[in-house]
């Protein structure tokens, strides 16, 4: 097995623990950090890509991945501030709670 | 290198899991925070040192404070209250699901033909060269990242800004 595939192998598995976390729990902040780590899975096959790439030296995959981070950081934001607005109207952070749009 | 690469692997999956099947939400936030710290170890790995700094600023400074508030400004009541598993039956989907998922991509893995690629040397791209590929093809993106970024955070204070209807005028 080479590298890349290792490192494949390493982000598919870090990928489907964050869908383990996005499906089964239902307190909204794990929901959304279970989406946070599929992200971080991405971030990790554009930089083994880039890695073991044939061009290297272009460093498209590590411009690719600053930018992924920070669209990252504006939707944990957005996000965690959505659950702070859910939690002020409901009083509660669980998932099924939320079920109807006008709070 | 490959066993740096495995040990890296170890302690992200290993954190990574364990933040998500936790009890405790302040657990989970900092087992995270242990996981992003991997993850920018796999960069420095890698040789993507700029990156690595940047996941370490982004992640493991900024988003675990912010998830840490999220975690203090909407716990309720008790202070250790465990969050609880809802049911066994969404637990089990969840696991074949992401089974299923995690037993096709790894077959589609082991069965691409990647191993011609020659194991070149470690790329160096230094902080030099990104600042000019910032600013020179990528500047565009650039620019749009830092609206997007001013966008989101406002309408982040927006959204969770408490709203007074006696202070209006």
């Amino acid at each position: 097995m080479s590298a890349l595939q290792l490192c494949l192998i390493v982000s598919s598995l870090l990928f489907c623990v964050g869908l383990i976390g996005a499906l089964a729990r239902s307190n909204t902040i794990l929901v959304l950090l279970g989406i946070e780590l599929m992200l971080n899975a991405a971030n990790l096959n554009f930089i083994a890509f880039w890695r073991y790439g044939p061009h290297p030296a272009a460093g498209t995959g590590m411009m690719f991945v600053l930018f992924s981070i920070a669209v990252a950081a504006a939707e944990a934001a957005v996000g965690l501030a959505l659950i702070i607005a859910v939690h002020r109207h409901r009083q509660s952070v669980r998932l099924q709670e939320a079920n109807s749009l006008k709070g | 290198m490959i066993i740096a690469l495995i040990i890296i692997a170890l302690l992200i999956l290993g954190a990574a899991s364990a933040a998500m099947l936790s009890r405790n939400l302040i657990h989970s936030a900092l087992l995270l925070v242990g996981a992003w710290a991997g993850i920018a170890a796999f960069y420095l790995w890698a040789g993507a040192e700029f990156v690595a700094f940047a996941q370490g600023l982004v992640y493991v400074g900024a988003v675990s404070m912010v998830v840490l508030f999220a975690v203090l400004l909407t716990r309720q009541g008790a202070t250790r209250a465990p969050v609880e598993y809802d049911s066994i039956k969404r637990a089990v989907f969840a696991f074949i699901v992401a089974g299923g998922v995690a037993g096709i991509l790894i077959g589609a893995i082991m069965g691409s033909p990647l191993e011609g690629r020659l194991p070149s040397p470690t790329p160096s791209v230094s902080v030099l060269q990104l600042g000019l590929l910032l600013m020179g093809p990528y500047a565009p993106a650039l620019l749009i990242v830092g609206v997007l970024l001013t966008v989101a955070l406002l309408g982040a204070i927006v959204i969770a800004a408490v709203d007074k209807p006696e202070d209006a005028p």
